[in-house]
């Protein structure tokens, strides 16, 4: 499978081409995000509806991040 | 200028796919659109190891690449006018107009709270199968499936092929009803044949009926679950819980479209006619939203608005067969109903709203979703409330408010395109 870099918060991460941005972050283990009084979430409907997955993508907040594909050379900010 | 299509049609899953089928086949120019990257909706949701399942890949390919179809991956509809609707995409806002419209907007899972469910690692169950055919890793994890219906089958099916340690399905109907179910199967030998197949691949995994998931335990992230079962109370040790208590129709752009609704249980509808027309002239619906029917309902369902919408006969065997798989879909709620006790889990500290973080406590002064909302938040986050506004509906506390513009958080941009902007001002939660 061809794999495209990406970078999640600062580290590079190779990952196979076409997988989620959601799937990359939780390839990475990383943290997605921290709701409105600090608890920590991450995806949970997996298609579009909760926004618990949301994340900046390419400078662009709010991105949730199961309804984008991973791009090479796509910039990835968490909030966790 | 706007562009113009004969047929616009949203979504793309069977329903759609089965409208552009037919009204391209009768020589209607298509635009067709879906907040997906790629076409088939959930249940034939594209996998990144395995592709399209064999019979949507076929028709998948012959509608994108027909010279009449206009395909709009990744577009939402953000509002809507008379005979004109405002989409957006990642990238920009752009207005089209239509001579008819096919609504084809399927359904989400019904996603219910209980204390825990807030932890990362817990999704839906069609959720999980949502993430995982995009590559969300498995491999090697202890996975619980739980919840409610077959979609829990189908999931389970799905993470073991990624990798997953598939622990059990924990189903809630009793063992008489999920019985009851198989043996009425006869009638419909497609369902019962996929059924045979589903649990020929799940061979080896326990399959338990009566158990309800009580509370989800963990630090940062889900470790263990407790379950209430025939046999007493269990505690399983896992890395992620798959859990869905069934589906609940997409309506909110048929709803601001003023189409008619009617109640399936706590849910509504979009009520159609023999013909899938909705109550607004040169608007059809078909398939999940206007009622939960599955997946060969809502392929019949598309083809008879596809052909109707551009001005074809349908002939009677199509409506048999619709009438049919819709016998299907009764016997399914029917079997598969709710046990209440899974509408008493949330506690008085468990978060309803998940994007504004409201405990249940803080909403049982209310008796409408509209005051809940001004004063404490709860349903005016990102996900506008289909999550807890579906909820709280289930649990019978309040039915859902109304629907309006933007119906997905939209950019200012996007919002320009509208061509009354007065007629939304204001409403932007």
């Amino acid at each position: 499978m061809t794999q495209v870099r990406i970078n999640i918060d600062g580290h590079a991460l190779d990952v196979p081409a076409g997988i989620s941005v959601a799937a990359a972050i939780a390839q990475s283990q990383r943290p997605f995000r921290r709701s409105v009084s600090g608890h920590m979430r991450a995806p949970f409907c997996g298609m579009g509806i909760c926004f618990e997955c949301r994340v900046q993508i390419d400078g662009i907040a709010q991105q949730r991040s199961c309804m984008v594909s991973v791009r090479d050379g796509m910039q990835v900010v968490t909030d966790g | 200028m706007a562009k113009r299509y004969d047929i616009v049609i949203v979504g793309a899953g069977p329903a759609g796919l089965a409208a552009a089928e037919a009204a391209l086949a009768q020589g209607a120019r298509v635009a067709w659109l879906d907040a997906q990257s790629a076409a088939g909706g959930q249940v034939w949701r594209k996998d990144i190891r395995y592709g399209w399942p064999r019979q949507a890949a076929r028709v998948i390919t012959e509608v994108v690449n027909h010279p009449h179809a206009t395909w709009m991956p990744q577009t939402q509809v953000i509002a809507a006018e008379q005979n004109a609707l405002l989409l957006q995409n990642e990238r920009e806002g752009w207005r089209i107009t239509y001579g008819s419209l096919i609504l084809a907007t399927g359904a989400r899972e019904l996603l219910l709270p209980f204390p825990g469910w807030t932890l990362p690692g817990i999704t839906g169950a069609g959720g999980l199968q949502a993430l995982v055919k995009q590559g969300w890793p498995l491999d090697g994890r202890r996975v619980v499936i739980a919840g409610s219906g077959p979609l829990l089958l189908a999931a389970a099916v799905t993470a073991k092929r990624h990798g997953a340690h598939v622990l059990g399905i924990y189903e809630q109907a009793s063992d008489a009803a999920v019985h009851g179910f198989a043996r009425k199967l006869w009638r419909w030998p497609g369902k019962a044949l996929q059924a045979a197949v589903l649990r020929s691949q799940l061979a080896g995994i326990p399959y338990h009926c009566g158990s309800i998931v009580t509370r989800a335990l963990g630090e940062h992230a889900l470790e263990r679950i407790e379950i209430d079962g025939p046999h007493g109370t269990q505690r399983i040790e896992c890395d992620q819980l798959a859990i869905g208590y069934g589906l609940v129709p997409n309506v909110e752009l048929a709803q601001m479209l003023g189409c008619a609704m009617k109640q399936e249980g706590a849910h509504p509808c979009v009520d159609v006619d023999t013909s899938q027309r909705t109550s607004v002239t040169n608007i059809y619906a078909a398939g999940e939203l206007c009622g939960i029917g599955g997946r060969d309902c809502a392929w019949l369902e598309g083809r008879i608005a596809g052909l109707v919408a551009a001005g074809a006969d349908i002939d009677a065997s199509l409506l048999r067969q619709q009438r049919h798989a819709r016998t299907f879909a009764a016997a399914l709620r029917e079997h598969f109903k709710l046990d209440p006790y899974i509408h008493d889990l949330a506690q008085p500290d468990t978060l309803i709203c998940r994007c504004e973080d409201v405990p249940l406590q803080a909403l049982k002064d209310y008796d409408d979703a509209r005051s809940a909302k001004l004063a404490t938040r709860c349903g005016m986050g990102a996900c506008q409330g289909r999550i807890c506004g579906t909820a709280l509906a289930e649990l019978g506390l309040f039915p859902r408010s109304g629907q309006r513009p933007p119906l997905f958080p939209a950019r200012l941009a996007s919002l320009g395109e509208l061509a009354s902007s007065s007629e939304t001002e204001g409403s932007f939660s």
